[in-house]
Order: C-alpha cells, then sequence, then structure tokens
C-alpha cells in the first residue's frame, strides 16, 4: 500500500518536470516538422539558459554574451559570402542590423546591467535574449547550408552541433554545477502537500507558452507560414516564404523555449554544463511518443515521463534513466506494428 | 510593346541530360501564350526553371529586369508565380489559409481586398473556406490552387497542366476563369497536354519537342497547321 502523502508528493514532482519535457518536447516536433531536424542540441539550450541565468544572479558576466557576438559575426559572414552577390539593399541592412547589431547591444545591455542587485526578472529578460538569437544564428551556420539533405544527415549534423556546444558549455561555464535562487519563496498549501512558488512558476510558464504557441500557429501570419512550410515545403516557397525564414523563425523558438526551461529548473536542481544533454532526451522521448508530429500526443506523454520518472526515483532510484528511456520501447513496437514503411518523407 | 517576360538561350539539365534546350520565349503583358507538347518535352521543367525552382543557363528577364539569380521569394514579389502541376496546397489547412499565405509577400490592407476579389472570381471557394484543403475535390483544388496564385497579384501566372485530371466541365471552367484573368490584364503562360483546349484559349503558341521549340506562332495558325494538327490535335 502506497503512503497516500507519498503519493502525492511524487505526483507533484512528476508533473513538474513533466511540464518542463512537455516544453522541449514541443519544441522538438516544432523543429523537425519544419526542418526535418531531430534537434538533439535542444537540451544545450536548456544549460547554457540555466547556467547563464545563474551566474547573471551573481552578478556575474556569462561567456554567453561573446558566443552570441561570435555566432551573430559567423551568420553574416556565411550570408555575405554565400549570397553576397544577389543580396538587395535592404537585405544586407536586415542582416547587418540581426547578426551584428542585435548581439552587440545584448551584449551591451548585459554588460551594463549585471550586477548583484539586479531584479531578477532583469536577469530572465537578459538570458532569454542572448540565448533565443543562438537559435537563428546556428540554424543559419550549420543547418541552412545543408537545409535539402536527407534527414540522416540533418541528425549527424544535429549530433555534432550537441557535441560541440557541450563542449563550449565546459568552455564557457566551468565544471561546476550551479543553482539559482527561487524566482518566488511564496508557497501555496494544497492539502497535505505544499507547492512552492517555483513549482507554480513552472505550471504558469508552461500553460501560458502553449497557449502563447497555439495562438501564434493558429492566428498569426508568420505562425501559419511555418506550419505550411512544415505541411509542404515546395508550396511554401511558391508563396514566397522563405524556407531559410522559416527555419531561422524555428530554430529561435526552439532556443527561446530552451532557455525558459533552463531558468525554470535552475532554481529546483544544480545544472552542469552537460546537464541538458539528459533533460533534453526526455523531451524527446515524449516527441517520439508524440510520433515527432502530435503536439497534444507530445504534451501528454511528457507529462507522463514526468510522472513515471518521480515514481522510478523513488522506488528504483538506480534504474530511474533506464526506466523511462525504456517507455518509448513498448511505443515503437506498437507503432511499427500499425505503420506503413516509409522510408523518407515525400 | 516591350515583352513582360523575355527568355532567351535557356538552358536547364538535370545531371548531364538537357531537359531544355537553348530555349528562346516571349510573353508580353496581358496575353495567353500557351507551350504544348508531348509528354516529356520539358515543359514542366521550363516553367520551373522561370519560377526559380530549378538552376538555369542563360538570360530569363522579367520586366526588363534580369532575375535569372534572383531566389523564388523574390520572383513572387516582383509579380511571377506558377500554378505547379501538383497544386502544392497545404492540405492540412483551410482554404482560408491556404489562400492567407498566398498573400504572404503582399500588404495586409491589399490582402483582404484581394482575398474578396478571389471569392468573387470563385464562390465555391468562399462557400468552403472554413474546410481544410486536402477534403477538396479535384476541381476544387485547382481552384484553390489558382486562387492562391492570385493572391499574391502576380503579373505573370504560370499554369501547369490546369486541365489535368478534371472533368470536362470543369476544364471548360478552368479555361473561361483562365480568359477571365487575362481580361483583367494578367499574363498567362499555359502549359497543356490537351492542346486542342489550350490553342483554343491561347493568343499565342509554342510547340515543344524534346527540351526544344520546334514551332511557334499565332496561336489559331497553330492549330491549322497539319504538323500540330497530327500530331497534337489527334487529326488526320
Amino acid at each position: 500500500m502506497i503512503d497516500p502523502i507519498i503519493l502525492l508528493f511524487l505526483l507533484q514532482d512528476g508533473l513538474t518536470n513533466g511540464a518542463l519535457y512537455a516544453l522541449l518536447g514541443l519544441a522538438l516536433v516544432l523543429v523537425f516538422t519544419v526542418t526535418r531536424v531531430i534537434f538533439i542540441p535542444q537540451g544545450e539550450f536548456v544549460a547554457y539558459g540555466a547556467l547563464s541565468y545563474a551566474l547573471l544572479e551573481t552578478g556575474r558576466v556569462p561567456g554567453t554574451i561573446w558566443l552570441l557576438v561570435a555566432m551573430g559575426v559567423a551568420a553574416f559572414a556565411i550570408e555575405a559570402i554565400t549570397r553576397g552577390s544577389r543580396m538587395t539593399g535592404r537585405e544586407w541592412t536586415t542582416a547587418a542590423v540581426l547578426d551584428l547589431g542585435l548581439p552587440i547591444a545584448i551584449a551591451g545591455l548585459t554588460l551594463a546591467f549585471a550586477s548583484k542587485t539586479t531584479p531578477a526578472l532583469v536577469n530572465l529578460l537578459l538570458t532569454l535574449a542572448m540565448i533565443a538569437p543562438l537559435g537563428p544564428y546556428l540554424y543559419r551556420i550549420a543547418f541552412q547550408p545543408i537545409a535539402d539533405s536527407t534527414i540522416l544527415t540533418l541528425f549527424t549534423t544535429a549530433i555534432g552541433v550537441h557535441l560541440a556546444m557541450t563542449g563550449l558549455g565546459l568552455a564557457l561555464f566551468g565544471a561546476e554545477g550551479l543553482r539559482a535562487k527561487p524566482l518566488t519563496d511564496a508557497s501555496l498549501p494544497v492539502g497535505p502537500i505544499v507547492l512552492t512558488g517555483q513549482n507554480i512558476a513552472v505550471y504558469l510558464a508552461t500553460a501560458a507558452l502553449i497557449i502563447g504557441l497555439w495562438l501564434f500557429f493558429e492566428r498569426s501570419l508568420y505562425g501559419k507560414a511555418l506550419r505550411a512550410t512544415a505541411i509542404n515545403r515546395v508550396g511554401a516557397r511558391l508563396v514566397g516564404i522563405r524556407t531559410s525564414l522559416s527555419g531561422g523563425l524555428t530554430f529561435g523558438l526552439a532556443a527561446g523555449i530552451g532557455a525558459i526551461s533552463g531558468i525554470l529548473i535552475v532554481p529546483m536542481t544544480t545544472i552542469y554544463y552537460d546537464s541538458g544533454f539528459l533533460i533534453g532526451l526526455k523531451g524527446f522521448v515524449a516527441a517520439i511518443i508524440g510520433a515527432l508530429a502530435s503536439y497534444p500526443a507530445t504534451a501528454i506523454a511528457a507529462l507522463f515521463v514526468g510522472i513515471a520518472e518521480a515514481f522510478a526515483s523513488f522506488y528504483a532510484s538506480a534504474f530511474k534513466e533506464i526506466i523511462v528511456f525504456m517507455l518509448i520501447v513498448p511505443v515503437l513496437v506498437w507503432r511499427s506494428l500499425g505503420a506503413v514503411h516509409d522510408d523518407e518523407e515525400e | 510593346m516591350t515583352a513582360l517576360l523575355d527568355v532567351s538561350g535557356l538552358s536547364i539539365r538535370y545531371g548531364r541530360v538537357a531537359a531544355v534546350r537553348d530555349l528562346a520565349l516571349t510573353i508580353r503583358p496581358g496575353e495567353i501564350v500557351t507551350v504544348i507538347g508531348a509528354n516529356g518535352a520539358g515543359k514542366s521543367t521550363l516553367l520551373n526553371g522561370i519560377m526559380g525552382l530549378l538552376p538555369i543557363e542563360g538570360d530569363l528577364r522579367f520586366d526588363s529586369a534580369e532575375i535569372a539569380h534572383w531566389g523564388v521569394e523574390r520572383r513572387v514579389e516582383s509579380g511571377l508565380c506558377l500554378v505547379p502541376e501538383k497544386r502544392e496546397l497545404f492540405g492540412a489547412m483551410s482554404v482560408a489559409d491556404n489562400l492567407l499565405l498566398g498573400g504572404f509577400r503582399v500588404e495586409a490592407s491589399l490582402r483582404d481586398r484581394t482575398l474578396a476579389e478571389v471569392y468573387g472570381r470563385f464562390p465555391r471557394l468562399a462557400e468552403r473556406r472554413m474546410q481544410l484543403a486536402a477534403t477538396l475535390s479535384g476541381g476544387e483544388r485547382q481552384m484553390l490552387a489558382m486562387g492562391r496564385a492570385l493572391m499574391s497579384q502576380p503579373r505573370l501566372l504560370m499554369l501547369d497542366e490546369p486541365s489535368l485530371g478534371l472533368a470536362p466541365r470543369i476544364v471548360a471552367d478552368i479555361f473561361t476563369i483562365v480568359r477571365g484573368l487575362r481580361d483583367a490584364g494578367v499574363a498567362i503562360l499555359l502549359v497543356e497536354q490537351n492542346a486542342r483546349a489550350a490553342l483554343n484559349v491561347a493568343d499565342r503558341a509554342y510547340v515543344m519537342e524534346l527540351g526544344e521549340v520546334i514551332l511557334q506562332g499565332p496561336a489559331a495558325e497553330l492549330a491549322a497547321d497539319p504538323r500540330v494538327a497530327a500530331s497534337y490535335l489527334g487529326i488526320q
């Protein structure tokens, strides 16, 4: 017989983690449907977000800003070399503003604001501002030049990017783990358990992001353009949607979601430069259960993954990760029984 | 009048095989030009090359600007538009969203006005505006593909086999609409296997065989040409 209080506690713990996995799983589905990239480096954005935020909290300037400037310059250089002769004046201006002006401005703001007394909200926004643009730069540098390759090539590239970003994480943040203060000290007793302010922040942020993404994809022209790119790339090109723009926008959303997840998670657990991978993989398990296509299935599966993980760590902590990753086996078997074999889309 | 589209010395290769060879073609504003020919003559390849979906060699001028090095989206913005043979609709999105995205490169205020025009031209689409594109019939899909193209305010509309797979009555509707578009000032480049219907609606025509133009002239003259009649109209 399970103690009901322990049961509730495990459920609460599982739902909190599950909500974060849901965000990451949704980002993975989004990136895959629009660009066909299986986005292994998603977890690195979580770690970068968590560590940058934790450093800002102590008044230090995270090295992320120099990475941001460097990647902006690299993206601009690649754009200039590969497309320069064909670019209009307006395109040059846009590229210069987005690839050079923006990162320098964000770096400048960070240097100006970083101090021990900076409010948490400012730190949060600075973190988001320095991580989210890494997505589009990464797309421009690593994925756009091979956008028409096979899924396998894109996947291999994603693994390479993951390894590079983990190594860069070690260089930027060091080997030591960091933990941040909770966003709020408030707490809310619910029956026998107590919801911390951090728990509530996770639930609210997840719900807000899911609603925001839904509105973006259902209501806005750019959201619809991303969906259109995912549905039919040729059709999207024919109406004048630049698939590179869709790719960059998608990677920006994914990086931003990763950064927010990291900011939410770092007050709850110590994050190291390489912690992101395992966290991202759990979002990946949820995305696989959602067949890399269904947003609702992915979100529900993510909550399930979180709860399974909480129970596994209580009853069989040595096998926690194995139990979570084993979850995909029955799903894959079930899908392979039901599915018509499809080598590559198109 | 100067040409709206002026193609010369155009070649398009798939690897070492040239699907289009040293081709010249002009379209003036407000005229319907058709390219007819057998399956595999290079007609679709020609349209895809003009649209920028395939790399080309040679000169490609649109409204006097050299556009061979432009990307697809810039060609769309300047008024070139292709309705491909496969339609390439956004199946999991509504008719209304498909049309909205057709105007992706157009200013928001202009987009609403164009949408009303498109619904006026295709009342069927207005009835089905909330339906998913994938659930439409073949004729409706062609109408949606044309409507989506019109949303970009094209000056030259390229239609690849618009009659393919459609019932004769619907084909007649489609060609009536094509005439209506020409009368509204849109130049049309029409690729068709249904040579009789195409020559009937067009002002001028080109006949392609194995990647080259072998005959050209006013559509009525070509329709009366015994070589065209024998090969493409099924008359001895």
